[in-house]
């Protein structure tokens, strides 16, 4: 019988021949995460009765939350992991310089086509991104699973959206997801598996396919997935994975679906999703002008190298309106040193960007967070009320595009109409960093009556 | 039989409105029942408290992969969540933390806030008695004996400690 993704993976980390839709199995995962929520996992390990643990190889810990420490309760958790890492061999452990888990360990090549992973992060669907399986799950499972090697698992029904192309210029996966979000809404995937294809899908970069699988969580998916390709197989290569070390999964042509989705590419527009929930998206037209205190580029969604090139494009020769904050936090510090290397880190800087330690940072509401009244612009994937500081602020997300945009009006923008204009001065968009420290690039841009407030 | 005096929720209740992340430095359900539902204000609180049951519309708890969303609501005395549908990581959580989570949209439309809602998970049925007290019946598919196993146990952990002290080969 044909069978989906999700289908073929589930028989093969339970073992059985088969696995259809709707049946629980015990499957065991190639790789256990626990970020932050590693102290969590100990703990809740003591209550167990052993610490024999089923393969301190299946085990990573990335200590991206919270960190650097700033309470000496904080640090003292983080001690706890440091110390049982070592001493239980946990070799895959990642301290607090390394920055965000699921962006870490696919840079470090430890995530592989049709392996099962699952962690203690709802965004754990990203590792669709190179053909994985990956799905959030409670501290209590990890536990469980560190002894056990297995956990229960629903074998998800499937859900397949086709993506055509070419995206028009300024628009990225981080618009496609929001208007699918918008469209399906925020249960619109529950327990479902998200597989994605079509002409814009096949030879996307893996950051852009990390975008899209990533913000599958927020459609309630349990999975997210991207078949296998040369752009997989080739950035596998370049992290050290050998063709050999991984066994791809494909989904058969005639596997049932429980619905299919088409988008269309070439039609869509910048996308923001407004307070307090990632379903409530606007086309960027329709919020543009509206004023914001703080702009975060940021989050395992959005705080990769070609996100933070993305934003220094349109940053370069500009400078951030006076009374906005840019909060830039690289997802990693394998990030941090590219964009170090190769000047964005300085276009960023120069433009008034406040740039802190790769890691989740205000996303989880460390650092950069908001006081009642405030707004802020945010590439992350969630805009709880409350998530970033305040109660009683208000969270708008979009994409890096977006955020560098509205960073310099001061006011949500349309990257597309920057795009278009010299950056203030005459500054050409390839300006050099004297240029950019030019006086004239720190004017006040005045807003047009159309995106004015 | 498990239940009592609920209070009712909208649709798409998220796990930052039930447990905001600034207090996920603890596990202890009871200190985690102090700030459940924080954001809404300490007269929702006070209604969560004198509750037995939590009622919901659709996608309840989503969000994030805290566990501590539903160990807080057992913390502060919930004994089950009726909800018109469930967000998949909340559902496991609940069930992994010795909480019934009962997928029963039209008990969910029917129990207004304040109404004695009763769960039995042998049987299978929401019971919503009003306080006129008139008294529904709602079925739903009894849960899988792997997964009431979890529940009767109090949770995934004592149910895995329970095993590993009856055959430590398990732990292998």
């Amino acid at each position: 019988m044909a069978a989906t993704f999700a289908e073929k993976l589930l028989a093969r980390a339970a073992g059985v021949s088969g696995a259809r839709s709707g049946e629980v199995v015990d499957a065991y995962p190639n790789l256990i995460m626990s970020h932050a929520a590693s102290w969590r996992c100990i703990r809740t390990l003591e209550r167990l009765g052993t610490d024999r643990l089923f393969d301190p190889d299946r085990i990573a810990m990335v200590m991206d939350h919270n960190s650097p420490a700033y309470t000496a309760k904080t640090a003292g958790d983080q001690k706890l992991c440091r110390e049982f890492a070592a001493s239980h061999g946990i070799g895959k452990f990642y301290d607090v310089d390394a920055g965000i888990a699921h962006v870490v360990l696919m840079e470090a090549g430890h995530v592989r086509p049709g392996m099962l992973l699952i962690g203690t992060d709802s965004h754990s669907t990203i590792y669709g991104a190179l053909g994985a399986a990956g799905t959030g799950v409670g501290f209590s499972e990890v536990a469980a699973t560190w002894v056990t090697g297995y956990l229960w698992m629903r074998v998800p029904e499937s859900i397949k959206v086709t993506v055509d192309g070419p995206l028009p210029p300024g628009v990225y996966a981080k618009d496609v997801m929001l208007k699918l979000i918008g469209e399906l809404t925020a249960d619109g995937a529950t327990y479902c598996s998200v597989e994605f294809d079509g002409s814009f899908i096949r030879g996307l970069s893996v950051s852009e396919r990390m975008t899209l699988c990533n913000l599958a969580m927020e459609l309630g998916a349990k999975f997210a997935y991207v078949p296998p390709d040369d752009v997989t197989r080739g950035y596998l290569e370049s992290r050290g994975v050998p063709r050999d070390g991984y066994d791809e999964i494909f989904p058969d042509p005639d596997a049932a679906y429980l619905r299919e989705v088409p988008v269309d590419g070439p039609a869509l527009s910048p996308q923001i999703a407004c307070p307090h929930t990632v379903d409530n998206v606007r086309p960027v037209e329709e919020v543009a002008g509206k004023r914001v205190h703080q702009v975060f580029i940021g989050s395992c969604a959005n705080a990769k190298y070609d996100d933070l090139a993305e934003a220094a494009s349109i940053l370069r020769g500009r400078h951030v309106a006076p009374g906005t904050r840019l909060i830039v936090t690289p997802a990693s510090k394998e990030v941090l040193q590219r964009a170090v290397a190769d000047g964005i880190m300085t276009v960023l800087l120069e433009s008034g960007a406040l740039v802190t330690n790769p890691g989740c940072g205000a996303c989880a509401g460390d650092g950069g967070v908001m006081a009642d009244g405030e707004v802020t612009l945010s590439t992350a994937n969630r805009n709880f009320r409350g998530r970033m500081g305040s109660y009683e602020a208000e969270i708008y997300l979009g994409s890096p595009a977006v955020a560098a945009a509205t960073a310099v009006r001061g006011a949500i923008a349309d990257p597309r109409e920057l795009a278009g204009e010299a950056p203030a001065g005459g500054a050409s968009p390839q300006a050099q960093p004297a240029e950019i420290l030019s006086p004239e690039t720190r004017s006040v841009e005045t807003l047009s009556p159309e995106t004015g407030r | 039989m498990i239940g009592g005096r609920c209070v009712k929720f909208g649709d798409s209740v998220n796990t930052d409105l039930i447990m905001p992340g600034r207090y996920l430095v603890s596990i202890d359900p009871a200190e985690l029942a102090e700030h459940v539902f924080e954001p809404l204000g300490p007269q929702v609180q006070a209604r969560v408290r004198a509750s037995k049951v939590v009622v919901a519309g659709r996608n309840f708890g989503c969000g994030s992969a805290r566990e501590q969303a539903a160990s807080g609501l057992a913390g502060a005395g919930v004994t089950a969540v009726v909800a018109a549908s469930f967000a998949r990581v909340f559902f496991r959580n609940a069930i992994n933390t010795g909480l019934p989570a009962i997928t029963q949209p039209e008990a969910a439309a029917a129990a207004q806030d304040g109404d004695d809602v009763q769960v039995d998970m042998a049987a299978g049925t929401v019971t919503v008695r009003s306080a006129a007290g008139d008294a529904q019946s709602f079925p739903f598919p009894p849960y899988p004996d792997s997964l009431l196993r979890i529940l009767d146990a109090g949770g995934l952990i004592p149910y895995v400690a329970r095993q590993i002290a009856a055959r430590p080969e398990e732990a292998r």
